[in-house]
C-alpha cells in the first residue's frame, strides 16, 4: 500500500510542480492546492498505513494507527487553508489592479536599465 | 600605557581635538596647532636615540585582545627608529610648508589637518609594531588616510578617481598581507614579530612559507609602488603638494620598504626572497626612470621618480638579504647593500620631500606645473632655484651630495650581485648592474630636464597664470633644512653611520649582525672603484641625452597606447562593473518562472546526488501492509483527476478537478483511519472550492494555451524530476526506519493523564497545544490580511506608477 501512495504522491508532486510553473496566476494556485495534498498524504505515508482501529480509545481495540500525524495533517491543512485563501484574494485583487494574471507581465525588475 | 603608546596614540588624540581649535581661536592657521605634535614626537625619540646606538631596544606592551594572543606592543629598534623620525621630522616640516601652503580662507583646513594627524598616528604604528595584526590595523589607516588626503579636493574629478585606485590597490595589497601574517601565525602560533624571527630556521621548513611569503610581498610592493603596482602613485599627485611629499615620498610609500626589512629575517632565508625583491626592485628603478622622461606636469616627473627610487631601495634590500647565503667576510659585502639601502632611504626622504616643495612653491606662485609652460624662473626665485639645484642634483647622484654617495654605494652592491654564485646568479646575475646602469642614466636626464627646464631658459611670462616671484619665508624654511641636510649628509655621512644606519642594519639582519657586528663606513672619496667609473659614465652619458633629449623622445611614441597598465586597470574595472552586472542580470531577470525553476531544480538534483552519493535509496517490502481494492479505486481517481486538470481548457474545470482531488483525498482519510483529517478535509475543501468559485469569477478567462514547445518540456522534466525524487524519498523512508514511534506513549497515556478519548483531539490541544495555539494565530493573521486587502485601498496620487 505504501509504494502505491509513494507512487501516487510523486504523481501528484509532478503535476503540482508542472502546474506551479506555468504562466496563469490561476493555474499556480491550483497547483499550490495539489501540492499541499500531496503533502498531507506523503505525512500520513511516512507514519505508516498499518492496519488497526480508528485512534479513539474503545474496549475491544487491540493497535491503534498511529496518532502523531494525523494531528500533524490537521494543522497543516487548516495552515495551508488560510495561506490559499490569502493567496486568493491576493491573486483577485492584483489582478483588479494591475489587470493582468500572466507571470510574464508580473515582473519586479523592468524599470531597472 | 608608556610614553612609547602615548606617542603613536597622541596624533589621534590631536585629531579628536583638532576641530575644537577653529572655534577657540579664529585668527590662527590651524597648522601652527598641529605642528607641536610631531616637534613633540620627534624630540621624545631623539632621546632614544643614545639608547639605539648601543643596539638597546625598547618593548612596551598594553594588552588589547589577549584572547586571541592580539596585544598593543610597541617595539623600537634601529629600523623602527629610524622611520619613526623620517615620520615626525618630515611630518613636522611639512606641517609647517603646509601652513603657508594652505590658505586659511579658502580650504578646509580642519578635514586636512584631521586627516594628516590620522595617517602620522597610523604610520607610527605601523613602524613601532611588534604585534603583526595591530601592524596591519595601522597599515589599513594608512590607507585610508591617504585616500581621504588624495581626495582631499573632493569636486575634482581627478582626485576622486586617484583616491579610488590608490585605494582599491593599496587594500588589495593590504588585504593579501593580512593573509601572509594569518599564514605566518599558523605557521608560528604567535603574531609577535620578535618571536618569529627567533624561529625563522623551523619557518621556512613549513609548508606555508612560500605561500605567507608572496602574500606579504604582494602587500609590501602594492604599497611601495613596486612594477606593476605603481600605477596608483602618478595618479596620486592630485592630492596638495604638501601631502604628496609627506605622504607619497617620504612615508607611506616606505610603508612596503619598511616590512620587506622588518621580515627580511624571517623570509631571507629562502633564495626567493633574495630573487624576487631585488628583481622587482630593480625593474621598477628601471620602468619609473624611463618613464619620467616623458611626464610634462613636475609632479608626475616626481611621482615617477619617486617609483624609481623606491625600486632601487628595493633592489638593495635583495641584494643585502643575500648576506644570508654566505658566510664571514664575503657575507659583509652584501650586508653593504642593505646598509646602502638605509642611506638611500634616508636620502631620498630628505632630497625627494625638498624637491616636492619647490614644486609646490612654483605651483603656488607661478600658477602652472606644467614644464613645457615653465623656464627662466632663475631670475625670479633665487632661493627655490638652489633649493632644487641641491634637490635635483642629490637625485641625479653628483657630488659632493647625499644621493651620490649612496648611488655609489647602489653601483657597488650590483657589482656584487654579478659576481654572485649561487642559485644561477652566476648567469644572469650581470643583470643587475646594467639594468641599474641603464636606469640611473635616465635618472640623470630627468633630473636634469626637471632643473632646468623649469629655471633656466628663457622665462615665458605670458604663459603663466600668475606673475612669478620668490616664495613667502615660511614656504621656504622646510625645504631650506632638507637641502642642508642633503648637504650635511653628503659632506659627512659618518654621523649617520653609527647613529642610526648601524642599528637598522642590525635590526635587519640579526643574526649575522650578532655573529660579528657590521661597520658602516662611508666616504666621499674610496678610490678608483668601478662604481666610481660607472658614475662617470652615468654622467657623460645622461648629458649627452639630455642635449639631444628633442631628438630621442620619438622613442617613448613607439609605445604602445592601449596596451598601458593603466589601461588595463580601467579595462579591467569596467568589465568587473560590466560582467557582474551581465551576470546578476542574466539570472535575476524577474522572472518568478525561473526563480522557481532555479529552486525546484538544485533541490531535486541535489537531493537525488546525495542519494545517490550516499547510497541512501532502500526499498524495504516486509513492513508494507496490503493493497485494498477500495484504495487502489481511490488512487485512480485522485491521479485522473489531477492529470486531467492539467488538459482543462476552462477555469470552472479546473476548480471541480481541484475539488474531486480534495474529496478523494478526504476519502483516504477515511480509509486510513482519520475520522478527524476527514471532517477537517471536507469542510475545508467545501469552503476552499466556494472561495476558489467567488474569487475566480473576478479572475479572467484561461489564455490561449502555452504553444512554446521549450517551455513545455522544461517544465515537464523539472516536474518529473520533482515527482520522481519525491517518490523515492517516501520510498527509501519508509523503508528506513531507525526507531519506532513515539506514539506508543501517547497511545498509552491519551486517558490517563488527559482524560480524552480521541487521541489526535488531545494531542492537539493537550500534549502539543502550542501547535494549535498558532495555528489559531495563522488564520487570525490570514483573516485580517485578507479583511485589509480587501478594504485598504490607498488611492494613487498624482499617477506616481
Amino acid at each position: 500500500m505504501e509504494i502505491l501512495m509513494s507512487v501516487v504522491i510523486g504523481i501528484l508532486f509532478t503535476i503540482a510542480t508542472y502546474l506551479v510553473l506555468s504562466k496563469s496566476l490561476l493555474r499556480i494556485i491550483v497547483g499550490t492546492g495539489l501540492l499541499s495534498h500531496a503533502a498531507h498524504l506523503l505525512i500520513l505515508t511516512m507514519g505508516g498505513l498499518k492496519q488497526g482501529a480508528v485512534p479513539i480509545l474503545s474496549e475491544n481495540a487491540k493497535s491503534y494507527v498511529d496518532p502523531l500525524p494525523q494531528a500533524l495533517i490537521l494543522t497543516a491543512i487548516v495552515i495551508s487553508f488560510g495561506v490559499t485563501s490569502f493567496f486568493l484574494v491576493l491573486a483577485y485583487r492584483s489582478y483588479q489592479e494591475l489587470g493582468t494574471d500572466n507571470m510574464d507581465q508580473l515582473r519586479g525588475n523592468k524599470s531597472y536599465e | 600605557m608608556s610614553m612609547l603608546h602615548w606617542s603613536i596614540l597622541l596624533p589621534f588624540i590631536a585629531a579628536f581635538c583638532i576641530p575644537f581649535t577653529g572655534k577657540i581661536a579664529r585668527k590662527i592657521h590651524t597648522g601652527w596647532f598641529v605642528l607641536a605634535i610631531p616637534v613633540a614626537i620627534f624630540i621624545y625619540l631623539c632621546t632614544l636615540l643614545p639608547k639605539i646606538k648601543e643596539h638597546a631596544t625598547l618593548l612596551e606592551s598594553v594588552s588589547w585582545i589577549p584572547s586571541l594572543d592580539i596585544s598593543f606592543d610597541a617595539y623600537v629598534d634601529g629600523l623602527g627608529l629610524l622611520f619613526a623620525m623620517l615620520i615626525t621630522g618630515i611630518g613636522a616640516l611639512v606641517t609647517l610648508y603646509s601652513i603657508f601652503y594652505m590658505n586659511k580662507e579658502k580650504e578646509n583646513l580642519v578635514n586636512f589637518y584631521v586627516f594628516l594627524l590620522l595617517f602620522m598616528g597610523a604610520m607610527l604604528g605601523v613602524v613601532l609594531s611588534d604585534n603583526l595584526i595591530v601592524l596591519y590595523t595601522f597599515w589599513e589607516f594608512t590607507s585610508l588616510s591617504s585616500f581621504l588626503l588624495i581626495g582631499y579636493w573632493n569636486n575634482r574629478k581627478a582626485s576622486r578617481y586617484g583616491a579610488q585606485k590608490s585605494l582599491l590597490i593599496t587594500f588589495l595589497g593590504g588585504l593579501s598581507m593580512l593573509g601572509g601574517f594569518i599564514a605566518l601565525y599558523v605557521m608560528g602560533d604567535t603574531f609577535s614579530i620578535r618571536e618569529l624571527i627567533s624561529m625563522a630556521p623551523e619557518l621556512i621548513q613549513h609548508p606555508l612559507f612560500y605561500f605567507s611569503m608572496v602574500l606579504v610581498l604582494l602587500g609590501a610592493f602594492t604599497k611601495s609602488a613596486q612594477f606593476p603596482f605603481h600605477i596608483w602613485l602618478p595618479d596620486a599627485m592630485e592630492a596638495p603638494t604638501p601631502v604628496s611629499a609627506y605622504l607619497h615620498s617620504a612615508t607611506m610609500v616606505k610603508a612596503g620598504i619598511y616590512l620587506v626589512a622588518r621580515l627580511s629575517p624571517i623570509f631571507a632565508l629562502s633564495a626567493e626572497w633574495v630573487w624576487v625583491v631585488g628583481l622587482v626592485g630593480i625593474i621598477t628603478l628601471f620602468w619609473g626612470s624611463f618613464n619620467a622622461i616623458r611626464q610634462h606636469d613636475l609632479k608626475g616627473i616626481l611621482a615617477f621618480s619617486t617609483i624609481s627610487q623606491l625600486g632601487m631601495i628595493m633592489s638593495m634590500l635583495g641584494m643585502g638579504a643575500a648576506a644570508l647565503h654566505y658566510t664571514g667576510d664575503s657575507s659583509k659585502v652584501y650586508m653593504a647593500a642593505t646598509a646602502a639601502a638605509i642611506f638611500h632611504l634616508i636620502n631620498h626622504a630628505t632630497f625627494k620631500g625638498s624637491l616636492f616643495m619647490v614644486v609646490g612653491i612654483i605651483d603656488h606662485e607661478t600658477g602652472t606645473r606644467d614644464i613645457r609652460k615653465l623656464g627662466g624662473l632663475m631670475t625670479f626665485m633665487p632661493i627655490t632655484f638652489t633649493i632644487a639645484a641641491i634637490g635635483s642634483f642629490s637625485m641625479a647622484g653628483l657630488p659632493p651630495f647625499n644621493g651620490f654617495l649612496s648611488k655609489e654605494m647602489f653601483f657597488k652592491s650590483t657589482l656584487t650581485m654579478a659576481n654572485a654564485d649561487f642559485l644561477s646568479l652566476e648567469t644572469w646575475g650581470i643583470l643587475f648592474p646594467v639594468i641599474a646602469w641603464v636606469a640611473s642614466v635616465f635618472t640623470f636626464v630627468y633630473c636634469m630636464i626637471l632643473f632646468f627646464k623649469t629655471f633656466t631658459g628663457k622665462a615665458k611670462l605670458e604663459q603663466l597664470p600668475k606673475k612669478p616671484h620668490e616664495a613667502p619665508i615660511g614656504m621656504l624654511i622646510s625645504p631650506i633644512i632638507l637641502v642642508s641636510l642633503v648637504i650635511i649628509w653628503g659632506l659627512f655621512p659618518n654621523m649617520l653611520a653609527e647613529t642610526i644606519i648601524e642599528p637598522a642594519v642590525a635590526a635587519i639582519q640579526p643574526v649575522l649582525y650578532a655573529a660579528d657586528p657590521y661597520h658602516v663606513h662611508i666616504s666621499m672619496w674610496h678610490g678608483l672603484q668601478p662604481e666610481l667609473w660607472m658614475t662617470i659614465g652615468v654622467v657623460a652619458l645622461g648629458f649627452i641625452l639630455y642635449k639631444t633629449y628633442p631628438n630621442w623622445t620619438g622613442i617613448y611614441k613607439w609605445m604602445p597606447t592601449r596596451y598601458t597598465l593603466n589601461n588595463g586597470y580601467n579595462k579591467s574595472l569596467s568589465w568587473l562593473d560590466i560582467g557582474s552586472n551581465k551576470l546578476t542580470r542574466g539570472y535575476m531577470n524577474g522572472n518568478i518562472r525561473d526563480y522557481l525553476i532555479y529552486i525546484f531544480g538544485f533541490t531535486f538534483i541535489i537531493l537525488l546526488y546525495m542519494m545517490w552519493r550516499l547510497d541512501a535509496f532502500t526499498l524495504n517490502t516486509t513492513s508494507v501492509t496490503p493493497i485494498g481494492i477500495y484504495e487502489v479505486i481511490l488512487a485512480v481517481i485522485l491521479v485522473t483527476a489531477s492529470i486531467m486538470i492539467l488538459f482543462a481548457k476552462s477555469r470552472l474545470t479546473s476548480i471541480i478537478l481541484l475539488g474531486t482531488v480534495g474529496y478523494t483525498v478526504s476519502l483516504l482519510f477515511v480509509l486510513f483511519r482519520a475520522p478527524d483529517l476527514a471532517l477537517t478535509q471536507f469542510v475545508i475543501e467545501t469552503v476552499s472550492t466556494s472561495l476558489f468559485l467567488l474569487c475566480f469569477y473576478h479572475l479572467p478567462k484561461y489564455k490561449p494555451k502555452e504553444k512554446r514547445v521549450r517551455f513545455k518540456v522544461t517544465n515537464l522534466i523539472i516536474a518529473l524530476g520533482v515527482g520522481v525524487t519525491m517518490t523515492l524519498l517516501a520510498l527509501s523512508s519508509h523503508s528506513t526506519k531507525l526507531f519506532s514511534s513515539i506514539s506508543e506513549y501517547y497511545k498509552q497515556v491519551t486517558y490517563k493523564e488527559a482524560g480524552g478519548e480521541n487521541m489526535v483531539n488531545v494531542i492537539l490541544v493537550d500534549f502539543r497545544g502550542l501547535d494549535t495555539m498558532f495555528e489559531i494565530t495563522v488564520l487570525a493573521i490570514a483573516a485580517i490580511g485578507i479583511y485589509t486587502m480587501i478594504k485598504l485601498r490607498l488611492e494613487r496620487k498624482g499617477g506616481a506608477e
